[in-house]
């Protein structure tokens, strides 16, 4: 069948590379207006970090360093722990949020439009990281505290370093959301999720000298290698003996091969494509 | 010559052994006001959802505006506008920031964007709250600024799927205003008229469409003009009011061999056209002598017609025709 189709009636073009960036790009500054008028969650979501770092690090670092005896204290040994724990929880909310957008109807409005579903998650995704970003700078800000120095290239290699996890955790909250029919359900499921990839990170402790089921665990997640490259960005600005380093920021060890942190990067780069990748699939799926 | 707007050949869709769609054929022209009726579960929301690209059939074709909603998908969706019964809005933005989120995923001209965006929000009445959060709009506003977001990319075809559900009468009203206007400025500016595809089970709304389709368990049971319709149900009503109903009776069986009907203190004549009827009437119980004191003619409503096309209903039809539509609405 012929159409005639007169292109002066039409406003809208057809599919292209710029369409689909237009698209994720205004899905991105949907997540900014949200974030900007939602005070009280920026300020609800620092106080957890604020917590873990001063009054954990503080009350942990009390018994550590009669025995250490480092030069390093053990609240600078947390400080990118604990921006990677706030990335966590921030953007795993960010990704789970989508929930509420197809509770309210708005997901069907996204993902009616003649888009494609990578283009929205994409956007969302972007978000998120933006958001856990935005977050860590009032983090960062509070390095001298703790001993770690204001070197402009750390910090902007430490937020490089944190939206690429951002990234990766909202793709991750975006996969879990997509069977989510429930908005009760939706907290509780990023608990469940969430709170084991933090404590098998590295975030809390070094992984130095861990009994093996614990080494493996902490292997396998994906989390580990988001978490490692920022610490080492911190120590490699830190004045330390070898010997300190090795004990707080032993790097990660596949059997005898200490994986370089370009590595590191790349296998968080992959799963950020592959969580995200799940994400669109899941999607089509079951929209 | 264009495609017509809506093109649907033996449309079928199987969910599990429920069969929701038994095979539809289906044409609706460019510019026209298409109706869809029927009861919940008459499969009205599946054909819809199927010509929106937001489901596939299991059997047959279906084409919007000359494109395939299966193959041409995405094409299909740049052509139409949707409007669903559940609200899709963003509740904490603005409502001009919601427009501006569609136009941008719609990829909308930028130059040409922001005066569309006024357009349509001083067509629906909304331009003054458009900076506004959408979430202290009423439910009147809000559907009224889906419509104006329908709009936005100049569609050909607007799907509108049970627009007015839950909405005062007035504000169904003023939603059929806004569909008539878009047809006169259509006209006005010499541009292809944009098609209309509404679905309802208000049975008084379908009476602002040019032609209408009833389903019923899948199937469309009628399907042409209101007025068509009618009049296949049947004969308009003429109710006098009179000085004296014995001589009217009379002289209408006598003069005109009707079987006139007195209740309530008042004539009742079933006739063909009764508009073209009331003339004669006066006319001849004028020369015998009896004074009309008012006259009403009704003609059989789309709810007669409905309830005409829909078995299970027929029997009950004459028990009391009142109840239904109203039971209907219950059980939404």
């Amino acid at each position: 069948m012929t159409t005639t189709l007169r292109p002066e009636a039409l406003h809208v073009p057809e599919s292209g590379l710029a369409t689909e960036a237009r698209a994720a790009t205004v899905v991105w500054q949907r997540e900014m207006i949200r974030f900007v008028k939602d005070r009280s969650r920026i300020l609800s979501s620092l106080a957890q970090p604020l917590l873990f770092l001063f009054v954990l690090g503080t009350g942990l670092g009390s018994l550590l360093n009669s025995s250490a005896g480092g030069s390093v204290g053990f609240t600078t040994f947390l400080f990118p722990g604990v921006m990677a724990i706030s990335v966590l929880f921030t953007a795993a909310f960010a990704g789970i949020s989508i929930v509420w957008d197809r509770e309210f109807g708005f997901l069907r409005e996204m993902l009616v439009a003649p888009v494609s579903t990578a283009s929205i998650l994409v956007g969302k995704a972007l978000g998120g990281a933006t958001v856990a970003t935005l977050q860590c700078l009032v983090l960062l800000a509070l390095a001298g505290l703790v001993g770690v120095p204001y070197d402009p290239l750390m910090l902007l290699a430490m937020i490089g370093l944190i939206f690429l996890m951002g990234f990766m955790i909202t793709s991750l909250g975006l996969v879990l959301a997509a069977r989510v029919r429930q908005v009760q359900s939706a907290m509780p499921l990023v608990q469940l999720v969430i709170t084991p990839l933090m404590f098998l990170s590295g975030a809390l402790f070094p992984l130095s000298g861990l009994p093996t089921w614990l080494a493996v665990l902490t292997h396998v997640n994906p989390m580990t290698y988001a978490v490692e490259p920022l610490r080492s960005v911190v120590f490699d600005h830190l004045d330390v003996d070898a010997a300190t380093r090795a004990r707080f920021d032993p790097g990660i060890v596949w059997g005898t091969w200490p994986v370089p942190v370009g590595v590191q990067i790349l296998i968080t780069l992959a799963c950020c494509v592959l969580l995200l990748a799940l994400a669109v699939w899941r999607f089509r799926r079951t929209e | 010559m264009d495609a017509p707007a809506v093109a649907v050949r033996g449309l079928v869709k199987r969910y599990g052994n429920v069969e929701a769609v038994r095979g539809i054929d289906l044409e609706v022209a460019r510019g026209e006001t298409f109706g869809f009726l029927g009861p919940n579960g008459a499969g009205k929301s599946t054909t819809i959802n199927i010509l929106c690209t937001l489901v596939e059939p299991t059997e047959g074709h279906a084409e919007v505006v000359g494109l395939d909603v299966v193959r041409d998908r995405a094409a299909v969706r740049r052509r139409i506008g949707l409007v669903f019964q559940d609200p899709t809005l963003d509740a904490p933005m603005s409502g001009e920031q919601n427009l501006r989120f569609h136009q941008e995923l719609y990829g909308v001209d930028r130059r040409r964007a922001p005066a569309r965006r006024e357009e349509v929000l001083r067509m629906v009445g909304l331009w003054e709250r458009r900076g506004d959060e959408v979430r202290t709009y009423s439910g009147g506003m809000r559907r009224r600024l889906e419509i104006a977001r329908g709009l936005l990319h100049s569609p050909q075809v607007l799907f509108l799927d049970e627009p007015t559900i839950g909405l005062d009468p007035q504000t169904r009203g003023t939603i059929w205003d806004y569909v008539a206007e878009l047809h006169r400025n259509d006209r006005d500016l010499g541009r292809e008229e944009i098609t209309v595809f509404v679905t309802t089970h208000y049975m008084d709304e379908a009476e602002h469409c040019d032609r209408i389709a009833i389903m019923n368990e899948g199937r469309i049971v009628a399907l042409d003009t209101p007025d068509a319709l009618k009049a296949q149900v049947g004969a308009d009503r003429v109710t006098i009011t009179t000085d004296d109903d014995e001589a009217a009776q009379r002289t209408l069986r006598t003069e005109l061999g009707l079987d006139p009907a007195v209740r309530e203190g008042a004539v009742t004549i079933a006739v063909p056209d009764g508009a073209g009827f009331v003339p004669r009437l006066f006319d001849r119980l004028g020369a015998h002598g009896v004074a009309i004191r008012s006259v009403t003619v009704t003609r059989p409503s789309l709810d007669d017609v409905f309830l005409a096309h829909t078995g299970t209903t027929i029997r009950d039809a004459e028990a009391g025709p009142s109840m239904h539509p109203t039971a209907m609405r219950m059980r939404r």
